[in-house]
């Protein structure tokens, strides 16, 4: 199936959500998100904090079951995939966690073999080499892959976490908040890696961040979420001519203007 | 305002989660007969739970076998003790004493380490992290860890049981001056096939309990540190509570006429 809402290069969707809502009790997440990803194209969603855009890249994994609507990847509805049908999916996707949650139990080279061990199958030996040489990709050395986790810095975590992320070569790839809690200059870096790998492995990738500087920088298309919607999507390069006052709030950080912060929850 | 209200809405509450747990337990049976095992984890599991905690279950049964056998000789007059002694020991500690304090010293030990380890997997999304690399965490995590407590606490209860019976003969042979022999003869003749059988059967039941408590605790955890914290002390409580309830029903059943 291929989609009619395919985007302006004429690719076809990768992933495409129609009309999903999701809420917690009384409390409306998603309100109808519409968005679809073409392939090989990296979008970056942006949105304040409890705007619904982690809920969104859930709903997509299969981490959270969407109330209505639908998700469909690579044309085909995977809304309702579970047990092993999700398992195989699965092995499309790549993703970087906002802590980059890597397993605390195991040394850094069989978190980044991880995929490659317990999905594929590999040999032991053959997923070491791979997990070596994806370590290298991110800017780090052999000797890294001995240590265990916790000896790693925030910016040394995620470069293992983007590591793991690309190990299986997926076709997909999601970054959630990528630079957060990172210096900017390592938030840079974190973002140039993100750029070469994805370009490398020729993958779409959506990426979700209130960080403007990353978004612009990942970003070839950017989608803009608020009150569990998307609200304006479009270029990188029209964003600062959006005519949108909400995105316009936004990209300029001011505190004044039509969306008004929640202080309390609910 | 009906003053029926809250204990209606603290009884719903209840049910809602025996409910979520009736589910978690089921899926976590079926995944246990379902491929693919993880056997490195079944057996980091089993070192975990059957080996390191031997030091645990062989000073607990150890101890409250000599303890037992002062009690007894001092509640008993002289006539008889040398035979009434070792039976007292070994029953007790087979039917009752090496599962259920082996069973409670294990929850405090496992069950509290398997909620905060999951509980912290939970929180830092690594368990999200599991199901984005094509792995069940039920069968990663889930099923290792009740594989490992419904086969190795038995394990240890045997052990505990040797070592139990063992303190008996040190008091007996040491303090009370019995003779040697004539304890071990009568510790034998008093050791009986059901006595161990059921104290077994309750171990698997204990370890089974143990691990599917601090697991579902550890796996419905929300909410940081203080989330985890709270699962880590549910799933101990819970834990041992549901052994002594158990220690009961299994005792009916195997020794009620």
């Amino acid at each position: 199936m291929t989609d009619p809402q395919a985007t302006a290069a004429g690719r076809p969707a990768k992933i495409e959500l129609r009309d999903v809502h999701k809420a917690f009790g009384s409390k409306h997440v998603l309100n109808g998100v519409d968005l679809t990803i073409a392939e090989g194209e990296s979008v970056v969603v942006i949105g304040g904090s409890g705007t619904g855009k982690s809920v969104m890249m859930k709903c997509i994994l299969g981490l959270l079951k969407p109330d209505a609507g639908s998700v469909h990847v690579d044309g085909r509805d995977t809304t309702h995939l579970s047990g092993s049908e999700r398992d195989r999916l699965m092995r499309h996707f790549g993703m970087l966690f906002q802590g980059a949650a890597l397993f605390d139990s195991l040394p850094v080279w069989q978190n980044v073999a991880f995929g490659l061990t317990q999905a594929k199958r590999l040999a032991r030996a053959e997923a070491k080499d791979i997990a070596l040489s994806k370590l290298a990709a991110v800017g780090l050395g052999p000797e890294v892959g001995e240590l265990s986790p916790a000896e790693l810095s925030g910016g040394m975590r995620k470069r293992v976490g983007l590591a793991r992320a690309i190990a299986t070569e997926p076709d997909i790839i999601f970054f959630d908040e990528p630079t957060t809690g990172l210096d900017p200059i390592m938030g840079d870096v974190i973002n140039d890696l993100i750029v070469k790998c994805v370009r490398e492995l020729g993958a779409t990738a959506l990426s979700i961040t209130h960080d403007m500087a990353s978004a612009r920088k990942i970003a070839d298309r950017i989608a803009m979420i608020y009150g569990g919607r998307i609200i304006w999507a479009g270029p990188v390069s029209e964003i600062d001519r959006s005519g949108n006052d909400y995105v316009d709030q936004f990209i300029n950080g001011r505190a004044e203007g039509p969306i008004q912060m929640q202080i309390r929850e609910g | 305002m009906n003053p029926l209200a809250p204990i209606g809405r603290a009884f719903i509450a209840f049910m809602h989660g025996v409910g979520h747990f009736a589910v978690f337990a089921v899926q976590a049976l079926s995944h246990c007969v379902r491929p693919p095992f993880y056997p490195r984890q079944i057996l980091r599991q089993v070192i975990d739970i059957g080996y390191y905690s031997l030091p645990v279950v062989g000073m607990t049964t150890l101890f409250t076998g000599m303890v037992l056998a002062i009690q007894a000789y001092s509640g008993i007059t002289d006539v008889g003790a040398e035979v009434a002694i070792p039976t007292i020991v070994v029953v007790a500690v087979t039917r009752e004493l090496a599962p259920v304090l082996a069973g409670l010293m294990v929850a405090g030990r496992i069950g509290a380490s398997m909620a905060a380890e999951i509980g912290t997997m939970r929180v830092t999304e690594q368990i999200d992290a599991l199901n984005t690399l094509s792995t069940n965490p039920m069968k990663y995590l889930v099923v290792p860890r009740l594989i490992a407590g419904a086969l190795m606490l038995p394990c240890l209860v045997l052990v505990g049981d040797v070592i139990g019976t063992f303190g008996g003969y040190l008091i007996g042979v040491y303090r009370l001056g019995f003779n040697a022999s004539a304890y071990l003869s009568n510790t034998w003749d008093a050791l009986e096939t059901i006595g161990v059988i059921s104290g077994l059967v309750k171990a698997a039941a204990f370890g089974f309990t143990i691990a599917v408590m601090g697991c579902y605790h550890g796996y419905t955890s929300r909410g940081g540190a203080q989330g985890v914290g709270a699962a880590t002390t549910n799933a101990v409580v819970s834990a041992s509570i549901l052994i002594l309830i158990l220690n009961y029903v299994i005792t009916e059943l195997f020794f009620s006429r």
